[in-house]
């Protein structure tokens, strides 16, 4: 029922408004309109004029909703009609109606909130037009030390599912969230509980849980979409979770999985080749986020400018680290967008070496906005280079 | 797939037997329903066993939820082995070890002490006011709390915060700071928490003092919501508002007597408390309860800015006379800056404040001539006390924060009582500065270095020097914001 009613809102009696239809611009569109209303005034932000509301395409939903509300609850109260017990009844009755209709509207795409860019990057190729994908780390942003903002909350509470790593990595800032969000859809084993990390061989699974060794995650290191091979897998989890979800367009995530894994497969044997002269070079990274990505390249990644996980560099360590990277012949330095660059450009000099910046989300580093596909070829892209310049930055 | 096919073929053969009995629709109709079955059936079947044997691997492998070759479905490089795993599965019957997030509960133990001096020569109570500063030149232990929290059932999540604390005479003493559970899915955005519990009021009366920027509470809390702070056994239900920005209700009812009730029923140690004896009361109807509405609303002002500001008031009888009660009205404000590629969560700038107003409505005192010196009879009246302080904290670089506090509390007028008897002490002005500086060697432990420049009415200029150290072990703490 919810259905039809929002589908007779938006028909358009078109002989009627066309005049009016005339003055709508690329920017605006007809919100509502009332079939009984005869005369209106304009003004302000929307238009009432025959009681048809417009509003600027860009007002995003909530604001659309409110604009509604208002409009309807204005024809209850002013209309001269409401006079009757009847038609005051058949007015309140609207009233109701509308307030269906915005938690219609509301539900009309599967929201969904993911906590890092990268799993949201895999989330949006799935789900594509039928999913709302909103993310809550930023992508230059250490995904350890999001602020727990109150507005996730506000974004929690009305998802229909959340997609998290479920490896530990966002332990820091989620769990606050999730208290207030109160929202049960999201709850443990529920369907709107989606955990990236199911299927995944996590590596660095620590045998004993010792902070004299760093801040270590007691599930293994959960940097673990630097393999394309486990977007893949990230993929298929995400559109068997959409499709418990949203059964109508089961097939719908599937193809876009499907085609997403496609392509992958048809880049991976590309950047594979690509990474291919430099089987077994040393990979030197500031923070242990890279183990994945080098196990599927055959790289090295043993080198790091932190003595320990989540522990910034000494003098000492980096006097270590320049020794060792000489000894290796390592050339080349990686560095996320939010961890010090100077320092591995102190190092850099020290080696010769060349510091590449690199990114685990998309957007993270310029040029890698398009998403996951865009992101790895750039990795693989900008580290070849490296590689093959051999060291030669000054 | 063999065993599909067959049973496929099974579920098209078995209808065929009988179909000239049946008309063709009802016959395929027929068909397709135990084709379905079937189908369902051997589905069912196969995820068992796949489970089951991924179950066995799990065992074999001893790496938590591996799925069989995930990685060689795509490409031909099989990944390196990993690093050596030897983890194995948790069982009930094992001890939780701390920090074992396996567990059904999360431990955590934070410890914090001080060391310091002050010139004052009345640091407890005098310049320091809360229950978990600094009490004395040398050590204090400000405070070792043990926190268990975890998923009660489906229903509830629960948490306690156990104090242990020693006092100047190196005596132990236990506090149940908090214990209560919380719903987990109530409807209508809805949420009740219930047990033992800080009060909603403000912003560092929920806060345990391990989390603060300071070694110490704030002077206006000390004063009015008392040395620490307000909370009381009772309910608390909130309500997240559907709003396009956070905003919350919340609606606390407690006990409003005890020493956690300080501008309330509390009967001050026996002491005069704001010039009178106060007694202490068993709640006997609901008047006797401590009601505190709260709401708070929070904006992203930029994508590296936040604010969350609130407003709160707490109503409740006091215990200085029959018909009489306190209101204390409370504002608070909280912003942070952090840039987009912040490392370890710095460099970030934030700023805190908040203000609050009592009035306390006494009852009159007829005097006491016996007691030793005698009491003079005052009349009653409503005395009104206020507040605020406001904070800025830097983190300017990895692990350093520097930060600044302005404190200051003071009355709107003297009172009657105090016409009568002289100045009160816990009503004349007095101010506060103090910098300080706090280096983490990491989330798990600080070292503070905090300065405070006392101005008191009356009593004149101190200055205390406090150095703080903290760890914590176990469950890691997140940090609301």
């Amino acid at each position: 029922m919810n259905l039809n009613f929002f589908k007779n809102l938006f028909q358009r009696r078109d002989a009627e408004d066309a005049k009016l239809r005339g003055a709508l611009d690329a920017n605006s569109e007809i919100l509502t309109e009332d079939n009984e209303g005869k005369e209106g005034k304009p003004g302000g932000w929307n238009l009432r004029m025959r009681k048809i509301q417009i509003v600027p395409k860009s007002f995003p939903h909530w604001l659309r909703s409110l604009c509604f509300l208002l409009f309807q609850f204005g024809s209850v109260f002013s209309s001269k009609k409401t006079t009757s017990r009847a038609s005051a009844i058949f007015a309140s009755l609207r009233l109701a109606l509308c307030l269906l209709f915005v938690s219609a509207t509301a539900q009309a795409k599967l929201n969904v909130v993911v906590t890092t860019p990268d799993l949201a990057a895999v989330a949006k190729e799935v789900g594509g037009n039928k999913v709302t994908i909103t993310t809550l780390a930023r992508p230059t942003e250490d995904p350890h030390f999001v602020d727990a903002k109150p507005s996730f909350i506000v974004k929690l509470s009305r998802a229909d599912a959340l997609i998290q790593g479920g490896a530990e990595l966002e332990i820091g800032w989620l769990p606050p969230l999730m208290t207030g969000a109160r929202n049960s859809k999201l709850a443990p084993g529920m369907p709107g509980d989606i955990r990236c990390n199911q299927g995944i061989r996590m590596l660095e699974v620590p045998s004993v849980l010792d902070r004299s060794q760093g801040d270590i995650h007691a599930a293994g290191n959960p940097h673990f979409l630097t393999d394309p091979a486990n977007a893949e897998i990230v993929a298929r989890t995400i559109a068997e979770a959409f499709a418990r979800l949203d059964s109508a367009d089961a097939e719908f995530f599937q193809a876009n999985q499907k085609r997403f894994t496609e392509e992958l497969n048809a880049k991976l044997a590309g950047w594979e080749k690509q990474l291919a002269p430099f089987k077994g070079q040393p990979l030197v990274a500031y923070h242990d986020s890279w183990p994945y990505f080098a196990a599927r390249f055959g790289l090295k990644s043993e080198i790091f400018l932190e003595p320990k996980p989540g522990i910034p560099p000494s003098p000492a360590h980096l006097a270590d680290v320049i020794a060792a990277m000489k000894e290796q012949k390592a050339h080349v330095i990686i560095v996320d967008p939010y961890l010090s660059r100077r320092t591995a450009e102190t190092v850099a000099r020290g080696t010769g070496a060349t510091v590449v910046d690199v990114a685990q989300f998309p957007g993270g580093v310029k040029g890698t906005e398009g998403g996951y596909i865009q992101l790895m070829d750039y990795l693989v892209n900008s580290i070849a280079k490296a590689f093959a310049s051999n060291g030669g930055s000054k | 797939m063999k065993k599909f096919l067959v049973l496929v073929c099974f579920g098209m053969a078995m209808p065929m037997s009988y179909s000239q009995e049946t008309n063709q629709v009802e016959q395929l109709r027929l068909q397709l329903q135990q084709m379905q079955e079937n189908f369902d059936r051997v589905q069912r079947e196969q995820k068992a066993q796949i489970e089951l044997l991924q179950k066995k691997l799990d065992e074999l492998t001893q790496t938590p939820a591996a799925i069989p070759t995930p990685a060689a479905a795509i490409s031909n490089n099989n990944l390196p082995a990993a690093t050596p795993v030897q983890t194995s599965a948790w069982s009930p019957a094992n001890p939780i070890r701390v920090g074992n997030s396996k567990g059904y509960v999360d431990v955590s133990m934070v410890a914090t002490f001080a060391a310091g001096g002050s010139t004052a020569n009345d640091i407890e109570g005098g310049t320091q006011l809360g229950g978990h500063d600094p009490i004395q030149r040398g050590f204090t232990v400000q405070g070792a709390e043990l926190n268990l929290q975890g998923a009660v059932d489906p229903y509830f999540r629960g948490n306690a915060n156990i104090a242990f604390q020693l006092d100047s005479g190196s005596e132990s003493f236990v506090e149940l700071e908090e214990a209560w559970l919380e719903t987990v899915s109530l409807p209508w955005n809805l949420q009740i928490r219930a047990g033992q519990l800080l009060t909603d009021f403000g912003r560092i009366n929920t806060q345990h003092p391990h989390t603060w920027a300071f070694v110490d509470e704030p002077l206006v809390n000390g004063r009015l919501l008392g040395p620490d702070g307000l909370r009381n056994p009772g309910a608390r239900i909130s309500w997240l508002a559907p709003t396009p920005f956070y905003s919350e209700l919340f609606f606390t009812i407690q006990n409003s007597q005890g020493e956690t009730a300080h501008s309330f029923r509390n009967d001050n140690d026996g002491d005069l408390f704001l010039g009178r004896p106060v007694e202490q009361g068993r709640v006997t109807s609901v008047g006797d309860l401590l009601f505190t509405p709260r709401y708070a609303a929070s904006f992203d002002l930029t994508d590296n800015q936040t604010l969350l500001a609130g407003a709160s008031a707490a109503f409740g009888p006091n215990g200085s006379g029959a018909h009489t009660d306190t209101q204390i009205y409370g504002l608070d404000a909280y912003w942070k800056w952090k840039p987009a590629n912040a490392h370890a969560g710095f460099p970030f700038v934030s700023w805190q404040t908040e203000a609050m107003l009592r009035r306390y409505r006494a009852g009159a005192f007829a005097g006491d001539a016996s007691a030793s010196p005698a009491l003079n009879p005052i009349p009653g009246e409503t005395l009104t006390d206020w507040g605020f302080y406001s904070q800025v904290s830097w983190g300017f670089r990895p692990r350093w924060v520097a930060a600044l506090r302005g404190d200051y509390v003071g009355r709107t007028e003297q009172a009657d009582y105090e016409r009568i008897n002289g100045d009160d002490p816990d009503r004349l002005s007095r101010w506060r500065i103090s910098p300080n500086l706090t280096w983490y060697p990491s989330e798990f432990s600080k070292i503070r270095l905090q300065y405070n420049y006392d101005d008191r009415e009356q009593i004149g200029v101190d200055h205390s020097v406090w150095l703080q150290f903290e760890f914590l072990l176990g469950a890691h703490a997140a940090h609301t914001f």
